[in-house]
């Protein structure tokens, strides 16, 4: 293990400028996925500054009836909170079936969103990686790829994004507000994700050095009745095969408004705007929810072992917008 | 009555009480001290170097660059290291596996191969030169898939026959009124012991001395010796505390290379393997293929019976996972015929694994029955029960006991078997689908010859030594019960210490033959020194010291059929939209002889049920199919149930007597995995009427064979 300086910040622009001084520099938040790269080779950083100390550790509602949530909120605090709990249960509900409880108990917030992806060839540092070792393959595509991702890969990378909370916040038009050494900036959740293409180690659209500080949620009734429901290997403690966040809002049989991302088919949490185009205004009927699943995933593109996921992305939009439905009409 | 066998257990007090572990507040308060923990004065730190070559020739290891790294001791490899002795068979009746013999030439036989040691001052600075090291290899192609008719494979024995046959199999399928014909496979599937292995290797006087996590402390101490030509007496193995073995904690690459380290610098040096290292390196499960065929009346009565199984093993060692071995035990028909195969192929070793053979092996078999239960539209208990064999179906011998039927009644009778439709997918809850199966399980009871010490001291308490293993299974526990009720004692006057090759030569933890062969010994011991000391009224201040050696004893048990046996009943729910498989209840039924603490073999028996949930749902240790490299081989990547996934789980036992044991003994420790797999799998039929031939059951594969299902509005939980 390569030898590495610590350092604690104790402000925003400190932690930033500490950062900037060192090009091998990384954040530490909970170091749920940091150090475990560090451990595995895949991170080698020379200086960790620790940013759990930071004053990022609340949540509060926003003027416009929304809520603003600290970078280094734990996600055990998060997902206890009377206000994520009453106006975004399905958030409650993604970060609950993330990871165990102690690894909640230390996992951030802005660390969630930027953790990186668990493909075993990422990981395995001596095998090629085009995310790891730009240009040295993606041993993947032609591998072990039945937990791949089937909607906006490319032949470069067909990694997925192991979040569950974020599937939740990109669902509900998060923003993600940060700090470079430019000063601060903002962007959608959507928009922190690159796409893929021939560059899979270009992951997001953050300045360089940039620390995320809030996550802004905007005000929206159609949250409060919302779910995830997320589909694993076992019944705890493992990342997703596929899972869905999802929001509905009906009024008289009809969908006023939808919500719906999905988890584990992507390299980045997927907003599922062509369903959502199909839901809204449509009967919230059963031939509805299928007919927008079936618009999603009209573009997935299935490897030779991962094309179950798209029976079973189809089957929990299904499922879980029809527990929706019938949970809003009781 | 003898000293090596007394009869009556009129006396006996402490077996059958449950106590919690006499060391238990030692490893709940952390003073219990695991072998990679052990402080230590002077200690160097050795890390393994595996091979990323599948197979393939070492051409250059550059230790240079890495000699000057920072608190660098040596790099020990192919060309620097001591030659070792080989050439014996130990006392397992195995030859040393070549992946555990390090560096002793240049061929690379698999990936994850031992390739260089690294010693450091520090664990951290041997890990960083260790992943420096820059290894170049001349590869070759290799084969690491497992097909079922591979023209290489071979009939291999191992531990038993390779191959029975009795009557004419065709014969008796063309004249049976309903038959089976069905291939099943298991995966690869590791051990994944909470403590990965670990050992410290120096010389204390000219003797040495190694403190490790294994199964057996004799058993790795002579195997040392032989392979580094010592004298037995001149090699000491301690291993106190262990944290889990399942198989898989033998003779391994980190005991031989810190022994040699120790050597080439003269001063401790430890080694411990990562988690990641001991999925090439501490042995696994072959994967199987296995095709069972079946005839028989329209009454269930088997006509025919035909298991062949086939696993893979490394081009260095043989290992036979005796999958169709199970058969010889369970049932008999009028032709039967059963047959192991290996073939080697550029993968690890494999070797022992709870159960092996039959874990796997029931799977098939019990699915299979399960299978002609429904063709025959009979009840899958009752076709077992029509098919009880009087004598062992191969060997002829009767059993010593044979309590199935009482296992399969109870177990009916508390599931509530009786209340069961046959029919399957038309039970529902919500989103999920019901269904309930069963399956029976056995596995063998022996014993092995051990020795023992047993002092009385001059203070009226008594000190047992034997080297036996607590690998998690409560053994020191049990021993001090067994000792206590054979000394005619209270247990809290008795002081059992085990693991120390130094107590002389004592069966390891494995095969469900630790505890009897111990038990044995000890008994046999205490018995003699009960003797003694009716004619001796004063003990000295060092005490009165008997041994006992059991070798003469069990040379003279009459052979028979001699297995623990069970039947497992499970619940699961299933969601065809998604795949999701999860066990709601599960209960077996155990007939495995006395028991000797029931805390602590309830826990092995629930251990092994639960570890059955986890062979039919989860495990599956993935090789890149291009490399023949492991796939994120971590806890991670490696799936175990979890509590959620193992929600209401209880085992039992019926009453169970082996007369020719003094204690009455059978072992718990594998039974409980056998038959538990194929009990989820049948359920899953029974939910869905899908059947599920290859494990593990994972919602891809529950997939593929569920068409899509819209849920129009259907009423849901």
């Amino acid at each position: 293990m390569k030898e590495f300086d610590y350092r604690r910040a104790h402000d925003v622009t400190g932690a930033v400028a500490l950062l900037a001084a060192d090009p091998d520099a990384r954040f530490l938040g909970g170091g749920t996925n940091l150090v475990d790269l560090m451990k595995s080779g895949v991170e080698r950083p020379a200086l960790l500054v620790d940013v759990t100390e930071l004053p990022l550790d609340r949540v509060e509602s926003t003027a416009d009836g929304g809520l603003r949530i600290g970078a280094t909120v734990t996600n055990s605090d998060l997902a206890a909170h009377p206000e994520v709990r009453r106006r975004y249960p399905a958030l409650t509900q993604a970060v609950l079936a993330g990871a165990s409880g102690q690894l909640r108990n230390m996992a951030t917030v802005g660390g969630n969103l930027l953790q990186r992806t668990r493909c075993g060839y990422f990981s395995d540092v001596s095998g090629p990686c085009n995310k790891r070792v730009p240009g040295s393959g993606c041993p993947a595509v032609t591998g072990e790829h039945h937990n791949h991702a089937v909607l906006g890969a490319s032949d470069h990378c067909v990694a997925v994004h192991p979040s569950d909370m974020g599937v939740a916040l990109t669902a509900f038009d998060a923003q993600v507000a940060y700090e470079s050494l430019d000063g601060p900036g903002e962007m959608p959740l959507t928009d922190l994700y690159l796409p893929v293409g021939d560059t899979p180690h270009r992951e997001t659209a953050l300045p360089p050095g940039a620390l995320i500080t809030h996550i802004t949620l905007p005000a929206a009734p159609v949250t409060a009745n919302s779910r995830y429901r997320k589909v694993r290997e076992r019944a705890s403690y493992a990342f997703a095969i596929g899972s869905v966040a999802a929001a509905l809002d009906i009024e008289d049989g009809r969908l006023r408004a939808a919500r719906l991302a999905l988890g584990a088919v992507a390299s980045r949490p997927w907003r599922a705007r062509a369903a959502e185009a199909v839901l809204t205004g449509a009967p919230a009927t059963g031939a509805t929810f299928a007919a927008a699943a079936d618009a999603e995933l009209a573009v997935a593109r299935p490897l030779p072992d991962n094309g179950y996921k798209v029976t079973l992305m189809r089957n929990l939009m299904v499922s879980v917008l029809t527990e929706l439905a019938e949970g809003d009409a009781r | 009555m003898t000293t090596t066998t007394p009869g009556p257990q009129a006396r006996h007090t402490a077996v059958g009480t449950a106590r919690t572990r006499v060391e238990g507040r030692d490893k709940v308060t952390g003073a219990a001290r695991y072998a990679g923990e052990i402080p230590l004065a002077d200690l160097a730190h050795g890390w393994l170097v595996l091979s990323t070559a599948t197979r393939a020739r070492i051409v250059t290891i550059d230790t240079a660059p890495v000699l000057s790294m920072p608190g660098v001791l040596t790099v020990l490899h192919h060309a620097n290291a001591p030659r070792l002795h080989t050439d014996y068979v130990g006392m397992l009746g195995t030859p040393p596996d070549p992946a555990a013999v390090v560096f002793q030439n240049d061929q690379v036989p698999f990936a994850g191969w031992p390739v260089a040691l690294v010693v450091a001052e520090t664990p951290e600075q041997a890990r960083e030169a260790a992943e420096a090291l820059v290894v170049t290899y001349d590869e070759e192609p290799h084969a690491t898939a497992l097909i079922a008719d591979d023209p290489a494979a071979y009939a291999a024995a191992g531990h038993m026959p390779a191959e029975t046959e009795k009557g004419d199999l065709e014969a008796q399928l063309a004249a049976s009124a309903v038959v089976l014909d069905e291939e099943y496979t298991t995966p690869e599937e590791q051990h994944s012991m909470m403590e990965p292995h670990a050992a410290t290797a120096m010389w204390d006087g000219g003797r040495l001395e190694v403190v490790d996590s294994n199964q057996g402390a004799g058993w790795v101490q002579s195997e040392l010796a032989q392979l580094f030509s010592l004298d037995a007496s001149s090699v000491r193995v301690r291993s106190e505390h262990i944290g889990g073995g399942f198989g898989s904690k033998g003779l391994r690459a980190h005991q031989v290379s810190a022994v040699m380290a120790a050597t080439a610098l003269q001063r401790p040096v430890r080694v411990v393997l990562t988690r990641r290292q001991t999925f090439s390196l501490a042995g696994y499960r072959s994967p199987t293929t296995q095709r069972v065929r079946l005839g028989a009346d329209p009454d269930g009565r088997l006509r025919a019976l035909e298991h062949r199984s086939l696993n893979q093993t490394s081009t260095v060692y043989e290992f036979v996972e005796p999958s169709a071995g199970v058969a010889r035990v369970m049932y008999d028909a009028d032709a039967h015929r059963t047959a192991n195969h290996v073939v080697r192929l550029d993968v690890p070793s494999p070797t022992w694994m709870r159960a092996p053979g039959e874990a796997p092996g029931s799977f098939a078999i019990e699915s299979a029955l399960d299978e002609l239960a429904e063709r025959a539209g009979l009840d899958p208990v009752e076709l077992r029960l029509r098919n009880e064999p009087e004598v062992g179906p191969v060997s002829g011998l009767p059993f010593s006991t044979h309590n199935l039927a009482a296992c399969l009644r109870e177990g009916a009778r508390r599931f509530g078997w009786a209340d069961r439709d046959p029919r399957p997918g038309i039970r529902r809850d919500g989103r999920w689908l019901l269904g309930t199966g069963t399956a029976a399980a056995s596995f063998g009871a022996g014993a092995m010859p051990s020795t023992a010490l047993v002092t009385a001291e001059a203070d009226g308490s008594y000190t047992v030594r034997i080297a036996a293993a607590d690998i998690g299974t409560g053994a020191r526990t049990a021993l001090t019960l067994i000792a206590a009720d054979a000394l005619e004692t209270t247990p809290e006057r008795v002081r059992v210490r085990i693991g120390d090759s130094d107590f002389g030569p004592a069966m390891i933890a494995g095969g469900s033959m630790g505890t009897r062969s111990w038990a044995w010994a000890i008994t046999a011991a205490a018995a003699e020194l009960r003797e003694r000391l009716a004619g001796a009224p004063d003990i000295p201040p060092e005490g009165i010291t008997v041994r006992s050696d059991t070798t003469a004893a069990l040379g003279a048990l009459a052979q028979k059929e001699r297995h623990a046996f069970g039947a497992q009943f499970a619940e699961v729910a299933v969601d065809t939209a998604t795949g999701e498989v999860r066990v709601r209840r599960m209960l077996g039924i155990f007939a495995a002889g006395r028991i000797v603490n029931p805390l602590t073999a309830r826990n092995q028996l629930v251990g092994g049920m639960t570890w059955g949930i986890s062979m039919a749902l989860h495990e599956e240790a993935v090789r890149d199919r291009n490399t023949g490299r492991h796939y994120a081989p971590d806890l991670a990547g490696y799936h175990v149930a979890t509590h959620a996934d193992v929600p209401d789980i209880e085992a039992d036992w019926v009453e169970d007597h082996d007369p020719d044991d003094p204690v009455g003994i059978k072992g718990v420790g594998e039974i409980g995995i056998v038959g538990a797999a194929a009990a989820v799998a049948n359920a899953v039929w029974h939910a869905t009427g899908v059947r599920h031939r290859n494990l593990p059951i994972r919602p891809d594969r529950t997939l593929a064979v569920s068409a899509p299902q819209p849920r129009n509005g259907a009423a849901d939980a």
